[in-house]
């Protein structure tokens, strides 16, 4: 497996060794067997789409999921514990930037550079002009300006992402100080999806000094111009299973989209596009976080697809056109009804007919610690209230006539929703909102953790839904999801709609092509 | 849906049938004990039962104990009435918790709205010279007054309602002093002083009575109408109802300002059962209004704060006290029983939850 290549200098042993590497979730193998190691120096690639095992094996190294029996995984040829133990890894020079880089953006560029040192060490009496001098100083080994005393919150996206980086450095430093023949590994999880352009080159000036160094870099991403650029190798995940590490220069871009799509044919869909009357108006939509303006329609009985990569922005248009943020401007015209986002709440979307199904279940859809019936009566309780106020015998019945039909199992009204599975509690919260009878029916990851059978009757009620007349918008990564079910999907890139796919451009493979190049497209 | 296990759909054979048919009979007989395994879940089994009537029971053996030591007193009717008619502010009280606690408040101000209502009665009665029922219609106005500037600073500032409630609590305080000269009023028309305590039905004082109907209020509009759903989905998913519908501002300042009015209320109460108003005493009552708050929550409806179990938890908390003053035990030990009620009633509120942190 280490073709190629050739590692910087130094001992012969690889930087991060990993070695049949199995992690298996209820039966479902999420990674299967992956061996895959990252030389000193050197910047790795590591590719997928949703579901690839890629944020798996993050989370393996990072400790929060333990690998099945057999697997090792080893810094400069020392093997690790498993599962991965937060201290050892760093004290062996592991470190991550996660997407959400973990700065805390009300204390000072200083005070986030060394947290864990000042939190831990026996300071009684720190020297702040001491610590903002060394902070210049290990700014200035990388030709940064940043000032010590700025609070992070007020550092623009791309500062604070390169701090994230150059505290990852420094600690993996610190962990090497005692042993210069671990430079260190980084592993940046999706650094660059909220950065502009050039944002993204000062941040690979920053990984390429810390290579200079002797630390090595495993670049996580979904973009494939950005792997082609940065990276000297490059792993692609698909299925949990790893389908190729290649040398990046030999690789083309399309070559790169083969491996992270596969081959496989997706079933075409038998379904003919409708072509309703449309009822669904949206004007100049846009949100404060960058997306939009956009414009675009949906005829009644349509399911529209919106779709794209990580950052593209298209999962934030249902909580938009709902009016969840208020955060939006432009205008949504629901079968005749135009309402203003700017000024929209769920309250008057719901009274327009606009229902949201939002992805975090637990968080934002239901609430665990109560019953489902009173989870799927929530929006009806004003129906079901009699001359003696209500009755919990009617909601729980209410509730089971509506679980009977959606599939729900157990059929226990009484059931906290926590306690059912999250295919049924997804079934529950559906048919929450089917109820009353929406016009526009705005889903949000409809079917993540969700299993097979529990999405096939998901997709029956949403096909039920749209058959008596109801727009409907699924926002999802899922391609092959939206392949099924959409007549029409919009792939969004950078906030902005740059595609739209019909008919028999509805599959699998085009929808990922579509949103893989929408990145070098827009760039 | 297409169950067909063939690839290919040619003539069904024979086998393909049977096949079917076994296939159809197991999935019945799956429903079937689907069906029986969810309700086997519902029906109410002991250990549900022993939860809800846990605090009863437990109300009943300290009664049985507490009476092997003193049966002529633990064992009269006569205490029991003057414990009921005494308490009923206690009640009232934790009552007016309750609504701000159900979603997702906290309001530490109560108290001293107790104490507020208490001294603008006297006030407005004794020293100048009006009706008592005008008195208590202002009263309950300063009530609903305090309750609506906390939801003020609460939602408009988004501040935690435990610091702005510790603030206004004290801030009450301030103007309790104030408007009394810090002096004790006595005096009040025995109009109310009838109309609270002297006035016996079966031999409890008349508040008791105030006490209950106002417990069945708040117990109706909590579990029979939609309003009381509402309230519930505030507290446990301030997000999930947002994006159902529910205006959660709404229901908040709703939530606070009737927890204003309802210790008001309690003010009265307080006022009718002595006929007097002190500008500190009122305050005592902070504490055993929370222990019995969260004392209920485990208790009838276990897992929610709910009247009928604050009711209960108010009487079980002062059938103890009664007891062991009987026993002759020091007055401290109301502040052991109270403080070491709520935090007992909180622990077992959280086994409940499956010691989950609170939020």
């Amino acid at each position: 497996m280490t073709a190629g290549f050739s590692a910087g200098a130094g001992s012969n042993a690889g930087a991060l060794e990993i070695r049949n590497l199995s992690k298996r979730f209820d039966g479902a193998l999420a990674l299967d067997d992956v061996s895959l190691s990252v030389a000193r120096g050197e910047v790795h690639g590591l590719l997928g789409s949703n579901g690839s095992g890629k944020s798996t094996l993050i989370k393996v190294l990072a400790g929060f999921h333990t690998p099945q029996p057999g697997a090792t995984i080893s810094l400069y040829g020392e093997p690790l514990s498993l599962p991965v133990s937060g201290p050892q890894a760093r004290q062996r020079g592991l470190a991550f930037v996660h997407q959400h880089l973990g700065l805390i953006p009300s204390l000072t560029v200083t005070e986030n550079l060394y947290l864990g040192k000042l939190a831990t060490a026996d300071n009684w009496n720190i020297n702040w002009d001491i610590a903002h001098q060394q902070t210049r100083d290990v700014f200035a080994r990388f030709a940064l300006t940043l000032d010590p005393t700025a609070e992070v919150g007020s550092l623009s996206a791309v500062q604070q992402a390169l701090l994230a980086i150059i505290r990852a450095f420094v600690s993996v430093q610190e962990a090497s100080a005692d042993n210069a023949d671990r430079p260190g590994v980084l592993i940046l999880d999706e650094p660059t999806p909220f950065l502009p352009a050039s944002g993204v080159d000062q941040l690979f000036d920053l990984v390429r000094q810390c290579t200079k160094l002797g630390a090595s870099v495993i670049f996580v991403s979904h973009d494939i111009d950005e792997v082609l650029q940065i990276t000297d190798r490059a792993t692609v995940l698909r299925d949990g299973q790893l389908i190729d590490t290649v040398v990046t220069a030999q690789t083309s871009h399309s070559e790169f989209v083969e491996r992270i799509i596969g081959h496989q044919i997706a079933p075409t869909s038998a379904r003919k596009t409708r072509t309703g009357t449309t009822t669904i108006d949206v004007k100049s939509a846009a949100s404060t976080t960058g997306l939009g303006p956009l414009s675009f329609s949906i005829g009644g009985g349509e399911t529209l697809g919106v779709t794209g990569l990580i950052g593209s922005g298209f999962d934030d248009l249902p909580a938009l056109l709902y009016g969840s943020q208020s955060n939006g401007s432009g205008e949504l015209h629901v079968a005749g009804r135009v309402l203003k986002l700017a000024r929209l709440n769920p309250e008057q979307a719901l009274k327009a007919g606009v229902v949201y199904l939002p992805a975090d279940r637990l968080g934002e859809a239901g609430v665990g610690s109560l019953s489902v019936a009173d989870n799927m009566c929530l929006p009806v309780l004003a129906k079901l209230k009699t001359r003696l106020g209500l009755r919990q015998q009617q909601v729980d019945q209410h509730a089971l006539d509506l679980a009977t039909a959606a599939g729900v199992k157990p059929l226990a009204p009484a059931l906290p929703l926590a306690a059912l599975s999250g295919g049924n509690a997804q079934k529950a919260l559906m048919a929450k909102w089917l109820q009353v009878k929406p016009q526009l029916l705005l889903l949000n990851e409809p079917t993540q953790g969700v299993d097979v059978g529990a999405r096939e009757q998901i997709w029956a009620a949403l096909a039920s839904t749209a058959e008596a007349g109801a727009a409907i918008l699924v926002a999802s990564t899922d391609y092959d999801q939206l392949a099924q079910i959409c007549d029409r999907v919009l792939i969004f890139s950078r906030g902005q709609i740059v595609a739209e796919l019909t008919a028999s451009e509805l599959n699998k493979k085009t929808i990922a092509e579509y949103c893989y190049r929408s990145m070098s497209q827009s760039a | 849906m297409t169950d067909n296990p063939t690839p290919g759909n040619t003539a069904p054979s024979q086998a393909m049938q049977q096949y079917q048919a076994r296939i159809e009979q197991l999935e019945s007989k799956l429903s079937s004990f689907e069906t029986s395994l969810g309700n086997q879940r519902v029906a109410p089994d002991w250990k549900t039962n022993a939860e809800r009537y846990g605090l009863l029971i437990a109300w009943v053996l300290l009664i049985l104990a507490l009476g092997a030591f003193k049966p002529q007193q633990m064992f009269a009717w006569n205490s029991y009435a003057t414990m009921f008619g005494s308490n009923a502010m206690i009640v009232a009280l934790t009552l007016a918790l309750l609504i701000p606690l159900t979603t997702g408040d906290f309001d530490l101000s109560v108290a001293s709205v107790m104490g507020l209502s208490s001294m603008i009665i006297a006030v407005l009665n004794v020293k100048l010279g009006m009706a008592i029922p005008g008195a208590i219609v202002l009263a309950i106005l300063a009530g609903c007054l305090v309750g609506a500037i906390n939801a003020f600073f609460i939602l408009y500032f988004g501040i935690h309602s435990l610091i702005v409630t510790l603030g206004t609590g004290y801030f009450i305080n301030g103007v309790i002093l104030w408007i009394s000269d810090s002096n004790t009023i006595a005096g009040v028309s025995m109009g109310l002083i009838k109309a609270v305590i002297l006035t016996r039905f079966f031999g409890i004082p008349v508040g008791f009575y105030y006490a209950l109907l106002l417990t069945g209020i708040i117990w109706y509009v909590f579990q029979y109408t939609s309003l009381g759903r509402r309230l519930l989905f505030v507290g446990r998913g301030r997000e999930v109802a947002r994006l159902s519908g529910v205006n959660v501002t709404r229901m908040r300042v709703g939530a606070m300002v009737s927890a204003g009015a309802i210790a008001a209320i309690a003010g009265v109460l307080y006022t009718g059962m002595r006929g007097t108003a002190d500008p500190s005493s009122a305050l005592a009552f902070l504490l055993p209004a929370f222990a019995a708050a969260f004392l209920g929550s485990t208790t009838i409806y276990p897992g929610r704060f709910n009247a009928p179990g604050a009711f209960v938890a108010v009487f079980f908390l002062s059938t103890g006290i009664m007891g062991l003053n009987f026993l002759g035990v020091d007055s401290f030990v109301q502040n052991l029983f109270y403080g070491g009620g709520l935090v007992i009633a909180v622990s077992i509120s959280q086994l409940i939850r499956g010691r989950k942190p609170m939020d």
